[in-house]
């Protein structure tokens, strides 16, 4: 059932509802992203979490000590759950950064560090 | 470091806030909206199914054409209004009574405000039960985020934990963007929800399994299964495990009021049961111990959208005038009538009992709005 996954749980098929009998979905335009360095694609202003859901990723990042995945839970910005290191910077909220077209987009492991030349 | 001035301040632009906004800024006062989402609109915009409530409130109406009332309305009265979206409030010190900002994730601004109304509406609870931190793992408001504002499909199948209304509801609106759901499992012994929203997912032939919980979630990575298993009435696991086989794993468990910002104001405050947890002391004008700050909406007591709007409309009018400006006589007692007309139902009565607890009659300062 479940399709063969890459190390962050890529797999490769575009996830989007298409019909859907009450809403209609407004999307931005068709941009392309890297998620650890492999392009994909996403719409532009949608969450980052949610262009990596519709690439089937799950995996964002892994706990410091137990290295446990971790994926999103709340997707409001409020549980931390959603953590990654987006163009450089760690600890973003991913759930609610809206996508760029580029944007490097890393897996974090542990807590992340401050980036060189910024505080 | 830049700082913003207003002279009201709402956080949170659900529907609480929007009311808010609405209110004061018709009477004349300056406001400014905060809201930590890419867009306005809270909860509602996640809602395609037709509200309970009353006329007033729009019942019959789906959630998202709520929202879009309630913007049609701020738009009308602009020249009042500051939005700022994809931005969060971090802190307030009362030291110097400024607010801490962050617009994204990387530059920071304070806020300055005479009267904040604080309506940041809720966050999901999570329940104990093994690898229940594996991705898969999602809140229902996470759910109703990816698949009715980003049309992403969750998963393939869905095991939800929660028979109450939104589990009921939220089951519903996967079916719709065609996600099987394998099973519902409520702890209770009864239904939490709405009969008709129950109604509604067994005819699809979604089983409630009353009486039961999730035990233990199955994957290496990304969740690939769960254990259940029936309760006794002491909620204590018996009888065998049943797998189910899902990759999603949606928790309808329950929500808490947010509201770190009125602790940090120093404003009073009451672990309420029946409005499910921690919660500012307020008086009739929504207005908390800190003369300075109001509370509305499901950061004030886990409720409705209906009474969160009419909660924003009391704290939005009763803000504006406590700086002066004129509001309509009687509108107050309207609001109140209109809370209580909401609140008549069986489901009510709780609410109701939590309200009583909760508030006071007049604060001893004097200085009531
Ligand atoms: C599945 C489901 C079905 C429902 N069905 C119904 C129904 O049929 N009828 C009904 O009346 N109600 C219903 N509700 C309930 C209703 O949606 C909520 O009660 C209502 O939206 C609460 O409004 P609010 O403004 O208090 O909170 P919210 O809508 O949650 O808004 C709070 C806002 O504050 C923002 N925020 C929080 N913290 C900060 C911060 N620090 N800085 C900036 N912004 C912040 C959040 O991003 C959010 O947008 C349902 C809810 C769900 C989940
Ligand atoms: S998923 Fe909770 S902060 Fe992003």
């Amino acid at each position: 059932m479940v399709e063969k996954q890459g190390p962050g749980g890529g797999s490769g098929t575009v996830e989007l509802i298409g019909e859907h009998p009450i809403l209609d979905f407004q999307r931005g335009e068709k941009v392309l992203f890297f998620f650890d360095g492999k392009e994909m694609e996403g719409y532009e202003g949608e969450p980052i979490a949610m262009a990596l859901h519709a690439n089937g990723v799950r995996v964002y990042r892994e706990t410091e000590k137990e290295h446990r995945p971790r994926g999103f839970f709340c997707a409001i910005g409020k549980c931390s759950s959603c953590f990654m290191v987006v163009d450089g910077v760690p600890n973003v909220r991913t759930c609610i950064t809206p996508l760029k077209p580029g944007m490097q987009v890393e897996t974090q492991h542990g807590n992340g560090s401050v980036p060189d030349g910024k505080d | 470091m830049k700082t913003l001035s207003t002279e009201i301040l709402v956080i949170g632009g659900g529907a609480a806030g929007l009311s808010a906004a609405a209110e004061a800024a018709s009477a004349g006062a300056k406001v400014m909206v905060i809201e930590s989402d890419l867009h306005l609109g809270g909860q509602l915009v996640k809602q395609t199914h037709k509200f309970f409530g009353s006329k007033d409130e729009y019942a019959g109406t789906r959630g998202f054409k709520i929202a879009e009332i309630l913007l049609n309305e701020i738009e009308s009265c602009k020249d009042n209004v500051e939005i700022h979206e994809n931005t969060t409030v971090t802190g307030f010190y009362s030291e110097d009574k400024t607010f801490t900002a962050m617009r994204g994730e990387e530059s920071f601004f304070h806020i300055q405000a005479q009267k904040t109304i604080v309506a940041t509406g809720a966050q999901e609870r999570l329940i104990p039960f093994v690898n229940n931190d594996l991705p898969g793992v999602y809140g229902a408001g996470a759910v109703q985020t990816l698949m009715n504002v980003y049309g992403v499909i969750p998963g393939k199948r869905v095991l939800m934990v929660g028979a109450g209304n939104i589990g009921l509801i939220v089951s519903y609106q996967l079916m719709q963007a065609g996600v099987e759901v394998a099973a519902i499992v409520e702890a209770a012994p009864r239904i939490g929800g709405y009969w008709v929203h129950a109604a509604k997912v067994r005819r699809m032939g979604v089983p409630i399994l009353l009486g039961h919980s999730i035990k233990r979630a199955v994957g290496d990575r990304t969740i690939t299964g769960a254990y259940i298993t029936g309760l006794n009435e002491k909620f204590e696991p018996v009888g065998e495990e049943t797998f189910v086989d899902c990759d999603v794993i949606c928790i309808a468990v329950g929500l808490s009021p947010t509201t770190e910002i009125l602790s940090q104001a120093g404003c009073k405050m009451m672990y309420v049961p029946q409005l499910c947890g921690l919660v500012a002391r307020r008086d009739m004008s929504m207005k908390t111990s800190n003369p300075d700050f109001f509370t509305a909406g499901d950061a004030s007591g886990i409720e409705e959208a209906s009474a969160a709007m009419v909660e924003g409309r009391i704290a939005g009018l009763s803000a504006a005038s406590s700086l002066g400006y004129l509001t309509e006589h009687g509108k107050l007692d309207e609001y109140w009538s209109r809370l209580q007309s909401l609140r008549s139902g069986e489901a009510g009565a709780r609410i109701c009992q939590g309200i009583e607890c909760v508030l006071v009659n007049g604060w001893e300062d004097g200085r009531n709005g």
